[in-house]
């Protein structure tokens, strides 16, 4: 019983439609919108500003804080209890170790960067659109970065290697199922998030990391473009 | 820093003119949109100026409270997202997001919008509940009205999910809306000075005297209040303000559609 044709009919290395923008909250030093499938993630970054407690300042290099947080209607099934959960700390914790390598944090010691992740709609891959949305929303701030972040789930259902999975797909119930989240830096050639849950063997794993490369790739087009259109000037007006 | 930012916004009043230029009596642009997020079975976008806010709606089932058997429930939820604003943080909800949720949850619950007779699947065993999340995107003020508008759309775009076995399926929504009686807005008046402003900016909210929020339906009857900040009202003012939100009213209910 081999996964022959994906649930929603998608070839198996194809991204769910992707839609970005940034500069969407007004408040915010940098903030984006991205949008992959049903899963959509705001992210909003504040700083460099001042951290507090004291304690927490490091004189040599800025801090990067990320927080996750799904809204309470969120998710496909019960509602989501509002304010942080094991799950979320982590996916926090995770997050900023994704972003942290391409931030200079040695520009701002003692400060702290906080990016918040909020997710209005989930349909499977909230961790990776909100690294991508935090990615953008970074750049957007202005805080110098060495290279952008993307991050797409890879994975295996049934027997059948695909990219992006959405719910059902990571539900699945015949066969094994493997959800594997990485986020890519695309100059370094490098992964800054892996995380797996599932089973899969290894050389399928590495094949699931190939498409994830070029997945990311394609990401990371959408995100550049997304960033130079807030600076591009209509002639016409 | 307030002080001074006080002197200017009361120096712009005494001219009749707010900080961003608006009238005393003048909204902000609203525009609304339903149906954005699709994993809630009702949810509404508010964009007051440069406020944005959302409000979801979830339904659960669970056993109905001891004196009303045959009665659902609503409850309605606000957190405050440091993404919102930079002086929000993280943490459990403060005052400032319970009086809000609070405030919402009058206007509705005491207006009897959502009948709750209507909420009961088996007397005394199972009933709906309808949570409403309130959420804001970038508070730029008014939060109080942005909210209030926001659940009452989000609450007449849900669709009642199926139910099989006392569970919900929340992937089968049903065509059924939620039985409504009225529809109250909200309406919040701000006093500085001696002067009477609505639709607030974060600024103007930051150096308020008093503010009086008032939900009121169609016909004028009010069905909410709330006054908020440290300086008391006279009776006059509270007749002015409650005068001048039944008449903002009219224009905002035009949202509800």
């Amino acid at each position: 019983m081999a996964y022959k044709k994906r649930l929603d009919g998608r070839k198996f290395d194809e991204l769910r439609k992707i839609d970005a923008k940034v500069g969407i909250i007004k408040n915010a030093d940098g903030s984006a919108y991205f949008r992959i499938g049903k899963t959509v993630a705001y992210a909003a970054v504040y700083g460099p500003r001042d951290l507090y407690p004291k304690f927490l300042q490091d004189p040599k290099k800025g801090i990067l804080r990320c927080n996750y947080n799904m809204m309470p209607f969120s998710g496909a099934g019960n509602r989501v209890r509002p304010g942080p959960s094991r799950r979320s700390r982590e996916i926090s914790y995770v997050t900023e170790n994704a972003l942290s390598p391409v931030v200079n944090l040695e520009d701002f010691p003692n400060a702290v960067v906080d990016v918040f992740i909020e997710l209005p709609q989930t349909d499977a891959g909230s961790r990776c659109a909100g690294i991508c949305a935090a990615s953008m929303a970074l750049a957007d701030a202005g805080i110098i970065m060495k290279d952008l972040v993307s991050a797409v789930a890879v994975g295996i259902v049934d027997g059948q290697i695909c990219v992006d999975l959405n719910y059902d797909e990571e539900a699945h119930e015949e066969g094994d199922v493997a959800d594997v989240p990485v986020a890519f830096i695309p100059s370094t050639g490098e992964f800054s998030l892996l995380q797996m849950d599932g089973k899969i063997k290894k050389k399928d794993l590495m094949k699931a990391l190939e498409m994830g490369k070029k997945a990311a790739q394609t990401i990371i087009d959408v995100q550049r473009k997304a960033l130079k259109a807030k600076f591009e000037v209509d002639n016409n007006e | 820093m307030s002080n001074e930012i006080r002197g200017h916004i009361l120096n712009y009043l005494k001219n009749k003119v707010r900080y961003d230029g608006r009238k005393l009596e003048e909204y902000r642009k609203v525009s609304v949109e339903t149906g954005v997020s699709k994993t809630a079975e009702g949810s509404a976008k508010v964009t007051i100026g440069e406020t944005v806010v959302m409000a979801g709606v979830k339904f659960e089932v669970g056993e109905p409270y001891p004196d009303i058997p045959e009665e659902g429930t609503m409850m309605v939820n606000a957190e405050l997202l440091p993404m919102s604003n930079p002086e929000f943080e993280s943490g459990p909800p403060g005052i400032e997001s319970i009086e809000l949720a609070r405030v919402v949850d009058r206007g509705i619950r005491e207006s009897k919008a959502i009948d709750t007779k209507k909420l009961c699947i088996k007397a005394g065993e199972l009933v709906w509940t309808v949570i409403i999340d309130l959420i804001p995107i970038n508070h730029a003020g008014n939060l109080f009205d942005a909210f209030a508008l926001a659940a009452m759309l989000a609450i007449k775009d849900a669709k009642f999910p199926e139910i099989k076995n006392k569970q919900i399926d929340y992937k089968k929504l049903t065509s059924k809306k939620l039985p409504l009686l009225v529809e109250p807005v909200s309406v919040t008046v701000i006093k500085i000075g001696d002067h009477l402003i609505v639709d607030p900016l974060l600024e103007e909210e930051k150096v308020l005297d008093a503010r009086l929020t008032v939900a009121t339906l169609p016909d004028g009857t009010i069905c909410a209040l709330q006054k908020g900040g440290s300086k008391p009202l006279s009776q006059e003012e509270i007749e002015k303000m409650i005068d001048l939100a039944t008449e903002k009213a009219k224009e905002l209910r035009k949202h509800l559609r």
